[in-house]
C-alpha cells in the first residue's frame, strides 16, 4: 500500500539498455473502495502533466472515483505519477463546483440560466462586431482542453469571427517548445522519443526538473539509470534537485548556471564541441545550414567566459560537453528553465544545434524532447487557438491560407494572417487599452499564472472590457467576470489530446458533469450557433455537433501536413495504447520517432515559418528564406548573450526564480482540492541558500517578505538547495482558499513579483528573471509549508519531519512486460525484475 | 577623400540620431514591454557602429562642411505621440531613420572597397548587416500593430 506521497516514483523495475521498459500498473481508488466495487473502467489519459500517461477511470454509482494506469499503453506501461494518482478525480465532486451559469448584476455575480447568460455575451459580441468590427474579441485559451475543442474554437475565431486575437495558457508555458522547433526544424512536432530513454548513452535535462514536472518519465530514466549500463545524467539548473543528485551518481555533471545566463552556457557547449573536433562534418555539410555563422556566433565563449558569466567551473563545462560530444547516443530535454528564462528561444535552439553538429537525430537513442506542461497543450500549438494556424500552417504562406479558407469554405481575407496572431500578453494588453472589448477566458487563471499578476486583475476587473469565463470553479479570474459559464472537465466530456511525443489518446466521457455545466465543445457551438456564423454557401460554421465529428474535420484538417492524423479514428483509439503521429497510409500504427530520413521540414513551400532574427524577434522574409533554398536542411541559428532585463543591483540583491512543486499542478485548480495532495504542500514558501540565509539572519520556518520592483510576497522560508544569490518561490498559490490559511499567510503570489517582459521570438513571458529582496518579518513557530521529498528538501537533511501521508495506492510489476507497437526495443522484454534487482535502487 | 569623410560623419551622426531615437521611443512607450526593451537592445547597436567607426573617424576625419550631402541629415525623435497609432508612426519613423543609415553604410561600403579599405569595410558590412536586423523588427513590429491602430484604437 504505497504512500506516493512518500515514496513519488514508487518501486524500481530497473533493465538494461536497449530493452524494454518493464511494465508496472499504480492504482488509486477512494476511500472504501475496491477494485471490485468498481462498476466500469472508461479509458482515458492522465492531465496532470505534460506526460499524458494513459489511464481507465474508476466509475461507482455514478461517480469518479480512482484512476488506474494502463498496463498496455506506449506512454506509462501502466505507472501514474503522484498527482496522477491523488489528483485525477477529487476535484469533479468538489461542493464548489459551478453548476449555473453567473452573471454581474448590482456589484456581484448571480446565477442564471443558460439563455440568459449566452443571451449576454451574443448581445455584447454581435455589438461589437457591427460597431468595430472581429478585432474587439480576443480569445484566451487554456492548455486544458482538448483537440475537438481547440480545433473548433479555432475555426470559430478565425473563420467565423475572424479575429487574429487568440492565445492560450500553453504560451506561458509550451510557446518556446514550437517557437525553437520552428526555428530549427522549419515546423512544430517533437523529433524524440520516450523509448530514447532505453536506448541513449547520456541524458541531458536542461532547465528541467523532470524529477517533479515529469514524475513517471523520472521513473523511466530511473529504471535505467539504476539497471546495467546506465547512461551518464547531466542536469543544467540553478537549484540541487533530484536530477542533479542523479547526475552526480551517474558520473555526470550538474551545472548550475546564474539565473538568466543559459544562452551563454549553451554558447560556450557548443564552441567545445567545435573546438574539440566532437561535429559530424559530413553529416552537417548535407543535412543542415548555417555552420559557419553559428560558429563565428559561439567562438567568443570560451570556458573560462562563460564562468564569468554563468559563475559555473570551467572544468564543469569541458566534461558535460565532452559527454555530450563523445556518447554514442544524447537525449535531450529542456523544460521551464530554459522556456521562462532570459533568450529562452535562442537557448532552447541551442540544444537541437548541439544534436544537430553532432548528427543526433532521428535515431533511437538521440532524440530531443521539448517539453510541454501538459499534454493536452501540445494540440492548442496543432489546432490553432494559440498562436499559430491549425495543422501547422504559415500564416505567412498564401497557399496554407487558402488551404483552410478551401477547408472552412470562406474568404482567405477573413482568416487573420496579417502578421503572427495576437499573443497572450499582446491580447491582455489591448484588453487593457480597451480596443479589445470583449475577452473570453476559458479554462485557465490568468489572475494568478501570468506575470504582473495584479495589472492582470486590474485589467480584467476594469469596465473597459467584457469578460467572459469559462471554467470548473469559481476561480480568482472567474470572480472578475462579467458571464461565467460552468464547464464540463475531464472525464465529464469526450476528446483527444496528444502529449509531449505526439502519442494521441482518447478520453471517454465517463460521468455526467454536475448541474447544468457543459462541455467546451458544446459552449463554443452554442455561441456559434446563436451569432449565426455561416460558410460562404449560408451552411452553419462549424459544421459539426458532436466530438467524434469534430476530430473527423480536424483529422481532415492534417491532411499532407507534418502533423498527419489522418490514419486515425475514434475506434483506432479506443485500443490498448494511444498512438503517435505522424499516423497515415505510410505509418497505419503511427510513428516512433520524426526525421529518421534525416530531411525537415524545411523547404519553403512547406515550412511552418520563414523564420525569425533570434535576438530581436524580426521575421525572415519568404524571399530571403527562398534564398536560404534550406530544402530539408536543418537550420543552425545562434545568438550571443546578453544581460536579463532586471538584474540584481544594491536595492534588489536577489536573482528571484519561480517554479513548480511536484504535489500540485498549475494554480492548484484540481491538485488543491486532494487532500493527499494539498496537505504535502499546502501554502506557499521561498527557498533560500544557506549562505543567503545566514546573511540575512533567517532561519528556517521564519516569515520573510520577498520584494521586487512590482510587488511583493510574504512567505515562510526554506532553508534549501537554490543556488547563492538565488531565491526560489513555487508559482502555484493564489487566493481561492484563503479562508482555509491563516490571515498573516495571505500575499503569497509569486507572480506578484514578476516582470511584464517576454521571449522576443516565442512571445513567452520571462517568469524567472527578476530581482528581489528578502527581509525577515518575524521569527516562525516551525518549519515552512516545503515538501521535504524533492528539489524544496532543507538544505540540512532531516531538520524537518519528512513530507508523507498520501492515502494508499497499489503498484503492481507485471510479470510479462506487455509488446509496445513502434517500441524499438520490442521483442527484447525481459522477465519482469525480482524484489532483489529492484532492492538495488 | 572629402566626400569619404562627408560620408563617415554622415554614418555617425546618422547612427547617433537613430539611437537617441530609439531611446526616446522606447521609454515613451515604456508600458508596451517589447518595445521598450527591444529598442533599447537596438539603440545599443547603433552605440556599437559608432564604437567601431571610432578609428576610420580618426583616420579620415568626419567633416560636415560639405554642403551637398548635409541636407540629408535627418531629425531624430525627441517625443514620442501617444497611443496605438501614436506607436505605428514613432515606429515608422524609426524605419525611415534606420532607412537612412543603412544607405549611408552601403555608400560608405561602396568607397570603402574602392579603397581597398579592410578595416573600414568590416565596419562598413557589419554594421550595414545589424541595420538590416533594426528594420526587419521595425518592419515586424508595424505589421502586427498595424490593424489594431488603424481599426479599434481606443479614442484617447
Amino acid at each position: 500500500m504505497p504512500d506516493r506521497i512518500a515514496d513519488i516514483w514508487g518501486e524500481r523495475t530497473p533493465h538494461a539498455k536497449g530493452t524494454v521498459w518493464p511494465a508496472r500498473v499504480d492504482l488509486h481508488l477512494d476511500e472504501g473502495v475496491e477494485e471490485q466495487d468498481v462498476d466500469r473502467w472508461v479509458q482515458s489519459a492522465c492531465l496532470l502533466c505534460s506526460n499524458g500517461c494513459g489511464c481507465d477511470i474508476a466509475v461507482k454509482d455514478g461517480r469518479m472515483v480512482g484512476v488506474r494506469g494502463r498496463g498496455t499503453d506506449v506512454v506509462n506501461h501502466g505507472r501514474m505519477g503522484p498527482k496522477g494518482l491523488y489528483g485525477s478525480t477529487p476535484w469533479a465532486s468538489s461542493p464548489d463546483r459551478l453548476t449555473r451559469p453567473l452573471v454581474h448584476e448590482g456589484g456581484r455575480l448571480v446565477e442564471t440560466d443558460w439563455q440568459t447568460a449566452m443571451g449576454r455575451i451574443v448581445d455584447e459580441s454581435k455589438r461589437l462586431l457591427d460597431e468595430n468590427g472581429p478585432l474587439t474579441h480576443g480569445f484566451y485559451t487554456s492548455g486544458q482542453m482538448f483537440i475537438e475543442e481547440y480545433y473548433t474554437l479555432a475555426v470559430i475565431g478565425k473563420a467565423g469571427l475572424g479575429t487574429p486575437h487568440m492565445d492560450g495558457n500553453t504560451r506561458l508555458c509550451t510557446a518556446t517548445s514550437a517557437a525553437a522547433f520552428k526555428e530549427s526544424f522549419g515546423a512544430d512536432g517533437q523529433p524524440g522519443s520516450y523509448t530514447d530513454i532505453e536506448h541513449c548513452d547520456a541524458i541531458f535535462l536542461y532547465g528541467h526538473n523532470m524529477a517533479e514536472t515529469q514524475t513517471v518519465l523520472w521513473m523511466r530514466i530511473l529504471d535505467r539509470t539504476r539497471g546495467e549500463d546506465p547512461p551518464k545524467v547531466v542536469c543544467v539548473d540553478p537549484r540541487r534537485t533530484p536530477v542533479a543528485e542523479e547526475a552526480e551518481r551517474t558520473g555526470g555533471v550538474h551545472l548550475a548556471p546564474r539565473v538568466g545566463t543559459n544562452l551563454a552556457l549553451m554558447n560556450g557547449l557548443t564552441r567545445e564541441l567545435f573546438h574539440n573536433g566532437w561535429t559530424a562534418d559530413v553529416w552537417v555539410a548535407e543535412h543542415t545550414i548555417g555552420v559557419d555563422d553559428l560558429r563565428k556566433v559561439v567562438e567568443p565563449y570560451t570556458p573560462e567566459k562563460v564562468a564569468e558569466i554563468c559563475g559555473v567551473e570551467p572544468h564543469d563545462l569541458r566534461r558535460a560537453a565532452a559527454i555530450f560530444g563523445q556518447s554514442k547516443s544524447v537525449l535531450s530535454t529542456v523544460l521551464q528553465g530554459f522556456y521562462q528564462s532570459h533568450q529562452a528561444t535562442a537557448a532552447s535552439v541551442a540544444v537541437h544545434n548541439l544534436h544537430l553538429l553532432r548528427g543526433l537525430i532521428g535515431r533511437p537513442g538521440s532524440g530531443v524532447l521539448q517539453m510541454n506542461g501538459q499534454p493536452t497543450a501540445q494540440n492548442n500549438r496543432e489546432c490553432g487557438a494559440d498562436g499559430d494556424l491549425p495543422g501547422f500552417r504559415n500564416w505567412n504562406n498564401q497557399k496554407h491560407v487558402q488551404e483552410l479558407a478551401d477547408l472552412w469554405n470562406v474568404d482567405p481575407l477573413t482568416i487573420p494572417h496579417w502578421a503572427p496572431p495576437t499573443n497572450a500578453m499582446q491580447i491582455f494588453n489591448y484588453a487593457e487599452k480597451g480596443s479589445i472589448e470583449l475577452l473570453w477566458i476559458s479554462a485557465t487563471n490568468p489572475a494568478v499564472s501570468m506575470p504582473e499578476s495584479s495589472h492582470i486583475r486590474k485589467i480584467l476587473s476594469g469596465d473597459q472590457c467584457f469578460v467572459v469565463v469559462q471554467d470548473l470553479f469559481l476561480t480568482e479570474t472567474a470572480q472578475l467576470a462579467d458571464v461565467v459559464l460552468p464547464a464540463a472537465g475531464w472525464g465529464e466530456k469526450t476528446g483527444t489530446f496528444t502529449n509531449v511525443n505526439r502519442t494521441v489518446h482518447l478520453s471517454d466521457k465517463a460521468v455526467d458533469p454536475p448541474g447544468e455545466a457543459k462541455s467546451d465543445l458544446d459552449i463554443f457551438l452554442m455561441y456559434s450557433e446563436a451569432m449565426g456564423f455561416t460558410d460562404r454557401d449560408g451552411a452553419p460554421l462549424p459544421t459539426w455537433s458532436t466530438p467524434e465529428e469534430a476530430f473527423d474535420a480536424w483529422r481532415a484538417a492534417t491532411a499532407g501536413r507534418p502533423v498527419d492524423y489522418t490514419g486515425l479514428s475514434y475506434d483506432k483509439l479506443r485500443g490498448p495504447t494511444g498512438i503517435p503521429w505522424p499516423v497515415n497510409e505510410e505509418a497505419p500504427e503511427g510513428t516512433d520517432r520524426l526525421y529518421t530520413d534525416p530531411v525537415f521540414p524545411t523547404d519553403t513551400d512547406q515550412c511552418e515559418t520563414y523564420g525569425h532574427d533570434l535576438l530581436t524577434g524580426g521575421t525572415v522574409t519568404e524571399q530571403e528564406h527562398r534564398a536560404m533554398a534550406p530544402n530539408g536542411r536543418a537550420f543552425l541559428k545562434g545568438a550571443p548573450y546578453t544581460p536579463a532585463h532586471e538584474l540584481p543591483s544594491d536595492d534588489y540583491p536577489l536573482l528571484y526564480t519561480t517554479g513548480r512543486t511536484v504535489y500540485q499542478f498549475h494554480t492548484r485548480t484540481k491538485t488543491g482540492r486532494s487532500s493527499s495532495l494539498h496537505e504535502a504542500a499546502p501554502d506557499a514558501w521561498v527557498e533560500l541558500s544557506e549562505q543567503d540565509a545566514d546573511n540575512l539572519g533567517i532561519r528556517e520556518g521564519d516569515v520573510v517578505s520577498v520584494e521586487s520592483p512590482r510587488g511583493a510576497i510574504e512567505v515562510r522560508a526554506r532553508v534549501g538547495n537554490v543556488m547563492p544569490g538565488a531565491v526560489f518561490a513555487p508559482f502555484h498559490y493564489g487566493s481561492w482558499d484563503l479562508e482555509d490559511v491563516a490571515p498573516d499567510q495571505q500575499h503569497r503570489l509569486a507572480n506578484e513579483l514578476t516582470m511584464t517582459v517576454w521571449d522576443p521570438v516565442s512571445k513567452q513571458p520571462c517568469f524567472k528573471t527578476a530581482a528581489c529582496r528578502v527581509t525577515k518579518v518575524r521569527a516562525g513557530d516551525g518549519p515552512a509549508p516545503a515538501p521535504t521529498t524533492a528539489a524544496s528538501a532543507p538544505a540540512r537533511k532531516g531538520s524537518v519531519p519528512e513530507t508523507a501521508g498520501g492515502e494508499p495506492t497499489t503498484s503492481e510489476v507485471l510479470t510479462e512486460t506487455p509488446d509496445y507497437p513502434n517500441d524499438p526495443a520490442a521483442g527484447t522484454a525481459h522477465p519482469a525484475p525480482t524484489g532483489t534487482i529492484a532492492g538495488r535502487s | 577623400m572629402p566626400h569619404l569623410s562627408t560620408y563617415v560623419g554622415l554614418a555617425d551622426h546618422s547612427e547617433k540620431t537613430l539611437a537617441e531615437s530609439f531611446r526616446a521611443v522606447a521609454d515613451g512607450h515604456a508600458q508596451a514591454a517589447d518595445v521598450f526593451h527591444t529598442c533599447h537592445m537596438l539603440a545599443q547597436w547603433s552605440e556599437n557602429h559608432r564604437e567601431g567607426l571610432k578609428p576610420i573617424v580618426e583616420r579620415y576625419g568626419e567633416d560636415a562642411d560639405v554642403d551637398e550631402p548635409e541636407r540629408l541629415h535627418a531629425d531624430g525623435l525627441a517625443e514620442v505621440r501617444p497611443g496605438e497609432i501614436g506607436l505605428l508612426r514613432d515606429l515608422q519613423d524609426l524605419h525611415v531613420l534606420a532607412d537612412l543609415v543603412q544607405t549611408t553604410w552601403t555608400v560608405v561600403l561602396q568607397g570603402a572597397q574602392g579603397l581597398r579599405d579592410h578595416e573600414l569595410l568590416d565596419v562598413a558590412i557589419s554594421a550595414n548587416a545589424e541595420t538590416s536586423r533594426q528594420l526587419s523588427w521595425l518592419n515586424t513590429r508595424m505589421k502586427a500593430a498595424a490593424p489594431q491602430a488603424l481599426i479599434v484604437d481606443p479614442k484617447e
